[in-house]
């Protein structure tokens, strides 16, 4: 049995620990917005935060998160309102909107760390996140807005 | 349970299974709502079907049904955009929903080919014209006024003169009573209210939160997990396995050999499929399955020349597959031996055999291109329950209208008994208009006697592709003298079709024409990816014709607009496909709008690029600069002439998509092949652009006029290639011939044979 805390949730699993976090929360828990792009932590698609760090959940058996604290898109703010949730709406970033809870879970690990992040920054703490529509720039507009409204504390 | 005051078997049974299911596929956006965080809304009832797209609750309540499949080019917002335009709906009170298939009352539901917004332009303006007309004539009658007299706005029935009004909802059920009306009169361009405005994507908020949307994330009550291992090679096939490790496995229910067509199948168009004998395994989590299938013991064995049974208007036809374990170096040669073969004349214009000979210079260049894989960031997967006597099939499809007549003959139902929902797709490309996998999940479904959702890993999804065909193709010009252009001739190529459009500019504007075109068997399987042919062709002959301007001495875009003027004033044989005045239009606005000649713009190396595909007409002007001692493609400047534009920031976005993809595909995309196995499995050997190659500009301009919308999905992307490969040229100061760009295919083998040619 493993114990483990998922959007401030305790949660009992009794599964294989060589079980991927992705297919724990996808299958078991049933948390399926954190999506399954590549399986060997290449596309940034199944980004969720262990204990406030972006982890690829593909690779990252449920053994080690037992105990431990994660956060997945539907847990990252109260009302889905983060700053980053916003701005991607302001912004209508998405187009198929396949990788972007993925895209928002990493940008939010880079905003916890870096309140006014440059471009280089963004690219750097991005670069691991594929987007197969190309919304990019659109994506890069969103975190500097987010960054904005979070200076601004705009709630 | 949803209320329907027609009587529709199909749509009960639908919801029920729905319900049944966990009710998670019923696409539900309030905009108004949803912004302002209350979720989304309990589904009301009764509602009042007006035409097959519109329904109205007493409470007015307005919901439009979206009929084409979502795959990130915003039809859930720019379809139900048309009818609320003529509906004369309030747009932010709109429930958007996502239609079933359902091929007698939505049209041809196929996402594909640039085709929604076109296709649907006047269908839905009229629906939602004709509901509109339903309304006002029921309210006429409850007031007792004439029809002529009563207006609308917003959702709101108005008799002005007695100073009533009332809502739509409020005469819904007596409307939906009348007869649908034909003819309805459409507003004018200039009347637009609703289309031509920016609006967000309805599903934003669900895309934002993590909701469940997509096919992978559909759960079905007892739903098991199937996936398939396939050949290693293309060219291979199953011999015999052994499952008895696999068996063992936690969580596992079966595995088994299934076949996807019996011999003899009719097969239809978009029926393609890479491997017919198929090793499924089938279990209770994926995790569980892709686990277990690492213990499968397989033996595979070359599958030899295969036939497939085509249908066609004049009977099935048989089609020979080789054998052949290919490989891409192979190929190469093989093309090579092939182009210098006598070839299909695909058409020809006044004598270019003599101009040829009679030339004073020839410039003769081959280009060549590899494979591309579609990899949507959603691998292919769908969810099927079949039975004897009905079936449900829910998850990502471009065409169901195309893949419901082959499960029908696979599975012995009528129509009628099948029911497919769409889900949105996590990408599509022209990937998801192949339904094979609809077939094998069906398959699997009724042998497991269970409901099941297939699913491909990556690698799957990757090696088990329905691939952009590979490609070649020479371009020659003749100059004389004068250096004026005397013939043009193109030969093109590909492994298993050629990509060219004998039709296309420079054809008409050119005395002496000549295209024609050859083709090699493979096993390979290709199919539709992103403007198919022209995303090849826009690559070679914008950069052919780039490489013309500058033998000739001419500016770029002068001399296109040269031959296009010529082509509008005394064009040359027949057919000729593009418009030369929206050809001329797109490349004065991206000259203008990129300041072409301007001072400060020449610390950029400047391609550009224009291309008419799907009835739209695209030009990009591609700035490069030195970054990290690579090129960079920095700034992009777009110009498009498709029409009047629905949704004008949805639209902005799909062409700043279709650039940043270009550039990734130009530049990285390559699928290449070992004795017939991919050489590249997933993503770290795939390579896709990423955030810090995206460009730090795309300016994109829309041609203002009130020509029925085209295509937007497609056009924009094949000139991105040309327009890259031309700034490159003034980069390196070398011609790129050779695709992708900065990893050529065969590289060091086989590549082109310019510099002799010169």
């Amino acid at each position: 049995m493993i114990t483990i805390n998922i959007n401030s949730k305790n949660y009992d699993l009794d599964i294989d620990p060589e079980t991927p976090l992705l297919w724990a929360l996808r299958d078991t828990i049933g948390l399926v917005g954190t999506k399954y792009g590549c399986g060997v932590a290449q596309c940034g698609a199944c980004v969720v935060h262990l204990n406030g760090e972006a982890v690829r959940s593909c690779v990252t058996k449920i053994s080690r998160a037992a105990g431990q604290k994660v956060v997945t898109i539907e847990g990252l703010a109260v009302n889905d309102n983060h700053p980053l949730q916003k701005a991607w709406m302001e912004l209508d970033v998405a187009q198929c909107g396949y990788c972007q809870s993925g895209q928002i879970m990493a940008a939010a690990v880079l905003l916890k760390e870096n309140k006014n992040p440059t471009d280089q920054d963004i690219d750097d703490a991005m670069e691991g996140n594929i987007c197969r529509c190309g919304t990019y720039l659109r994506i890069k507009d969103a975190i500097h807005l987010a960054a904005r409204m979070q200076r601004d504390g705009v709630k | 349970m949803e209320k329907i005051n027609q009587d529709n078997s199909r749509r009960t049974f639908l919801k029920s299974s729905f319900l049944a299911g966990g009710g998670l596929l019923i696409s539900f956006a309030l905009p108004e709502m949803l912004s302002a965080g209350t979720g989304i809304p309990d589904q009301p009832e009764p509602w009042n079907e007006l035409t097959g797209y519109i329904k109205i609750t007493p409470d007015n309540l307005i919901k439009i049904l979206n009929p084409n499949p979502e795959f990130g080019q915003n039809v859930m917002t720019s379809l139900p955009m048309m009818v609320a335009e003529e509906l004369d709906a309030d747009w932010k009170k709109v429930i958007v929903e996502m239609a079933p298939h359902d091929s007698v009352k939505l049209g041809a539901q196929f996402t594909g080919g640039s085709n929604s917004v076109r296709m649907y332009w006047k269908p839905l303006r009229e629906a939602g014209a004709a509901a509109r007309t339903m309304l006002i004539q029921a309210a006429a009658e409850n007031w007792g006024v004439p029809v002529e007299e009563v207006t609308t706005k917003s959702g709101m029935l108005i008799h002005q003169k007695s100073g009533r009004s009332t809502t739509y909802g409020s005469v819904a059920t007596k409307a939906a009573a009348l007869p649908v009306p034909k003819g309805a009169k459409l507003k004018a361009v200039k009347d637009f209210s609703v289309v031509g405005t920016s609006q967000k994507n309805v599903e934003r908020f669900k895309i934002i939160s993590g909701k469940a949307l997509f096919g992978l994330d559909y759960k079905h009550e007892g739903m098991l997990i199937a996936m398939i291992e396939h050949p290693p090679a293309f060219g291979m096939k199953l011999k015999s396995f052994d499952a008895t490790e696999t068996l063992k496995m936690p969580g596992i229910k079966d595995v088994f050999r299934q076949t996807l067509f019996e011999e003899g199948f009719e097969q239809a168009g978009f029926d393609t499929r890479s491997f017919n004998e198929l090793l499924v395994v089938v279990g209770n989590t994926t995790w569980e399955v892709i686990n277990a299938r690492r213990k499968l013991k397989v033996t595979w064995e070359a599958a030899g020349e295969t036939k497939n049974t085509v249908g066609g208007r004049n009977g099935a036809s048989t089609v020979s597959i080789p054998g052949a374990l290919e490989s891409t170096t192979t190929q190469l040669e093989q093309m090579k031996q092939m182009a210098a073969k006598p070839a299909q004349q695909l058409r020809k214009d006044g004598d270019p055999e003599t101009a040829f000979k009679n030339a004073a210079q020839i410039i003769e260049r081959t280009y060549n291109a590899p494979f591309l894989a579609h990899n949507c960031m959603e691998p292919m997967n769908f969810f099927a329950h079949v039975t004897d006597d009905k079936a449900l099939f829910v998850g990502p499809l471009q065409a169901p209208g195309w893949t419901e007549p082959t499960l029908a003959k696979l599975f012995n139902l009528k129509s009628d008994q099948i029911e497919i929902q769409m889900t949105r797709m996590g990408g599509g490309f022209g990937r998801r208009a192949y339904g094979h996998y609809l077939a094998e999940a069906g398959l699997i479904s009724k042998k497991v006697q269970a409901p099941v959702k297939l699913v491909y890993t990556r690698e799957d999804d990757m090696t088990y592709g329905i691939y952009r065909p590979m490609y070649t193709a020479t371009y020659r010009a003749a100059l004389d003298k004068d250096k004026k252009l005397i013939a043009f001739h193109v030969k093109g190529g590909g492994i298993p079709e050629h990509a060219i459009h004998a039709n296309r500019f420079p054809a008409g504007a050119v005395d002496n024409y000549l295209a024609e075109g050859w083709q090699i068997a493979s096993n390979i399987t290709i199919g539709a990816f992103r403007a198919p042919r022209s995303n090849f062709n826009a690559a070679a002959e914008q950069s052919f014709l780039d490489e013309l301007a500058e033998a000739m001495g001419k500016d770029p875009i002068d001399f296109r607009i040269e031959l296009l003027k010529r082509a509008k004033e005394n064009p040359v044989g027949k057919n000729n496909e593009y418009n030369a005045d929206r050809y001329i239009g797109v490349l004065e606005l991206a000259r203008e709008k990129s300041g072409w000649n301007k001072p400060e713009n020449k610390k950029y190396s400047r391609g550009i690029a224009a291309y008419f595909c799907h009835n739209s007409y695209a030009a990009h002007v591609v700035d490069i600069v030195m970054r990290d001692g690579k090129p960079y493609v920095e700034r992009v400047t777009s110009t498009i002439d498709c029409g009047v534009v629905v949704n004008p920031d949805a639209a902005r976005n799909m062409v700043e998509g279709a650039v940043v993809d270009g550039i990734g595909n130009a530049f990285y995309g390559k699928l290449s092949h070992k004795d017939g196995a991919g050489e590249q499995k997933n993503f770290n050997q795939y390579r896709i652009i990423r955030h810090s190659e995206a460009p730090k500009k795309i300016d994109v301009h829309f041609v203002k006029n009130e020509l029925d919308p085209t295509g937007l999905g497609e056009p924009p992307f094949p000139p991105v290639f040309g327009a890259v490969a031309n700034a490159l040229y003034r980069f390196t100061g070398n011609r790129h011939y050779d695709q992708p760009f900065l990893n050529p295919i065969g590289q060091g083998q086989g590549s082109s044979d310019n510099k002799k040619a010169f």
